[in-house]
């Protein structure tokens, strides 16, 4: 995808997204009180890729589209290019682009006269066929949306999302349901744009995703942002302590550790068996999805600094193989989306 | 990917946005596509009153409707009354279905994203109902005219009043339209929440059965409707002046036929703009 105008807009003042002390609450059935957001603070830079990480239900797709001036809020102060999006009107609509995350609609267009007909609704739009064939659908032009696969019809999204040329784009769960190598492919362009200049928002639920894509994320609980960083130092200096965990007493224990020889040793001493090994022994650095589950609460990693084996480690059974926490995202039982 | 320096990209704030009759009329041409490949469209509304003239006039060719006021071939009366439903159809089922499915499938949201005038979004939808109608009432015209030797008004009082019933009923049936897709609780109960609504309209408002025929409570219920007016409004531009000894009143009622369209226009308007979402109910 080339531009001839392209100069990063990184660094033109202000950041793109501002965002402090959200919040936002729905009233559920019977009355009670969902605090979607609760005091959510953000702040997004020209240029950057930034990955919203969170369960469903932490508030992310609430906040992103209280961004995209799809929701009002309850309190905070937000801007968005510089407008408060529940005020802005077109031209800032003609600045941002959006992919939201169900796409089934205008099944019977095809993907040209759609392009096409969305790049009329912008001030200065890209060429649309310059587009179609920078999101790899040029031979599918004449295919209807209907007829798509999934990982070309979020391709003809994003076409249609970043035919105002927008400054910021937000992708909201943009890879679910693809196959590894749509994936990849779909990466290839969200980075593709990246180098354009394009500051984008990403929402996801997949570490790998963020890893690849992002310049910084945040995890997002319960409406709050839990960790700020790029996705490598999510969780502080702290996160990638190493794990020794060991069985005693046919107990699976754990314990974070800055000195994981001093333990071991201390645990060589009173807990090795006839033939000088300690059960169960490993000594593990967290992955990055053991960081995101501790930190969102569904399968701590080890309670840090708690006295040695006094806490069962959560994780791993005896003799369970050491990325046992890494298959438990698949597991894991986050909270559904909460209905309102 | 090029990335070289070069002059400070145009921005968007120094081009003025695409102006509302502009991206109105574009906005048309896409829905007229949209529509023309829904099947179910085509025939359902489109098509529709088309097959019910041919197969009623076909069938009652030889009979006169009336009574002893006097009395008209049966495809002459017939055809107002396909008129109307044709109106109907393509303004209120049309739009109540079609934006409660966009609303429910995305697209409205979608659009909402853009830099799209909700006014130009309207103006497409009144732009594809306008077409739609014009070619429907012409096709109408024709296949009355040409296989059911029914003849057309001659004088322009009837042709003016034919135009002020047909862009007044159209104009309601499109409000109205806008105003219910807010009802059905999803894109997918639309049509059945829709089709019997409208059907039923159809039996009670003179347009299966002759009006003067019906019990007089069902004409009461029916009078409160839109579907009755335009019905007696096309009748009296396609059936000749004697006629109108059938009506119930025994007079056309131009005035009344346009204080309950107006009525009717009016409350679709006020209801359809407080109520009007861009999103599903299900998302807050």
């Amino acid at each position: 995808m080339s531009r001839d105008t392209t100069p990063p807009r990184a660094g033109t003042g202000t950041p793109a997204i501002e965002v402090r002390g959200l919040t936002k609450r729905y009233v559920q059935r019977g009355g009670v009180v969902k605090q979607a957001v609760d005091g959510l603070d953000l702040t997004v830079e020209r240029g950057e890729i930034f990955a919203v990480l969170g369960p469903n239900g932490a508030g992310k797709t609430t906040t992103v589209e209280i961004l995209e001036g799809f929701r009002k809020r309850d309190g905070g102060e937000i801007q968005v290019l510089g407008e408060d999006p529940a005020l802005a009107g077109r031209a800032w609509r003609s600045r941002i682009g959006v992919v939201l995350q169900d796409s089934r609609d205008q099944a019977e267009l095809t993907v040209r006269e759609l392009v096409h007909h969305f790049a009329t609704f912008y001030p200065a739009p890209r060429d649309p066929e310059e587009v179609i064939a920078a999101v790899g659908l040029l031979e599918k032009a004449s295919t209807r949306a209907r007829q798509l696969s999934g990982g070309q019809r979020r391709r003809l999204d994003v076409a249609l999302g970043i035919m105002g040329d927008p400054e910021l784009l937000f992708l909201d769960e943009p890879t679910t349901g693809f196959d590894p190598q749509a994936r990849r492919s779909f990466w290839d362009l969200v980075l593709a744009l990246r180098e354009g200049g394009t500051t984008i928002l990403l929402t996801t639920h997949y570490l790998d995703e963020a890893a690849h894509l992002a310049d910084r994320a945040a995890v997002v609980r319960d409406g709050k942002v839990v960790a700020l960083g790029a996705p490598a130092d999510l969780g502080g200096p702290g996160a990638l302590r190493p794990v020794v965990r060991w069985v005693s007493d046919g107990v699976a224990r754990a314990e974070r550790t800055d000195h994981p020889t001093a333990l071991v040793t201390s645990l060589a001493a009173t807990l090795a068996g006839p033939d000088g090994e300690v059960p169960g022994l490993r000594v593990l650095q967290p992955s990055l999805e053991d960081v995101y589950l501790e930190l969102i609460g569904a399968a701590p990693v080890a309670p840090s600094g708690s006295p040695s084996g006094s806490a069962p480690s959560a994780a791993a059974p005896p003799g369970a193989p050491h990325d046992a926490p890494t298959s438990a995202v698949l597991s894991a039982p986050v909270a559904e989306e909460a209905s309102r | 990917m090029s990335t070289q320096t070069s002059p400070t990209r145009a921005l968007p704030a120094g081009r003025p946005l695409p102006g509302v009759l502009g991206t109105g009329l574009r906005r048309t041409w896409i829905e007229m596509l949209a529509f023309l490949r829904e099947r179910d469209a085509v025939v359902f509304i489109l098509a529709y009153p088309l097959i019910m003239m041919a197969i009623f006039a076909t069938v009652f060719g030889q009979e006169e409707q009336g009574s002893a006021a006097g009395s008209v071939p049966y495809a002459q009366y017939f055809l107002p009354g396909m008129v109307a439903t044709g109106v109907m159809l393509t303004s209120f089922q049309n739009l109540a279905i079609s934006i409660a499915v966009e609303r429910d499938d995305g697209t409205l949201k979608r659009l909402r994203a853009t830099p799209l005038p909700a006014t130009s979004y309207f103006l497409g939808k009144i732009g594809q109902v306008l077409l739609v109608t014009t070619v429907q009432t012409a096709a109408l015209l024709l296949l009355a005219t040409t296989a059911f030797d029914v003849p057309m008004p001659t004088t322009a009082a009837a042709w003016t009043t034919f135009a002020w019933v047909f862009v007044l009923g159209t104009a309601t049936g499109s409000v109205l339209g806008v105003a219910f897709s807010s009802v059905p609780r999803s894109g997918k109960s639309v049509s059945a929440v829709v089709a019997p609504i409208v059907l039923v309209l159809q039996f009670i408002s003179g347009v299966f059965f002759a009006f003067f025929a019906l019990p007089s409570w069902m004409q009461q219920i029916a009078s409160v409707f839109p579907l009755k007016w335009l019905a007696q409004g096309m009748r009296s531009v396609f059936l000749p002046p004697e006629a109108a000894a059938l009506e119930t009143g025994g007079s056309w009622q131009h005035g009344a036929t346009a204080a309950v369209l107006v009525a009717w226009l009016v409350v679709g308007l006020v209801v359809g703009v407080r109520t009007f979402r861009w999103r599903r109910r299900d998302d807050g």
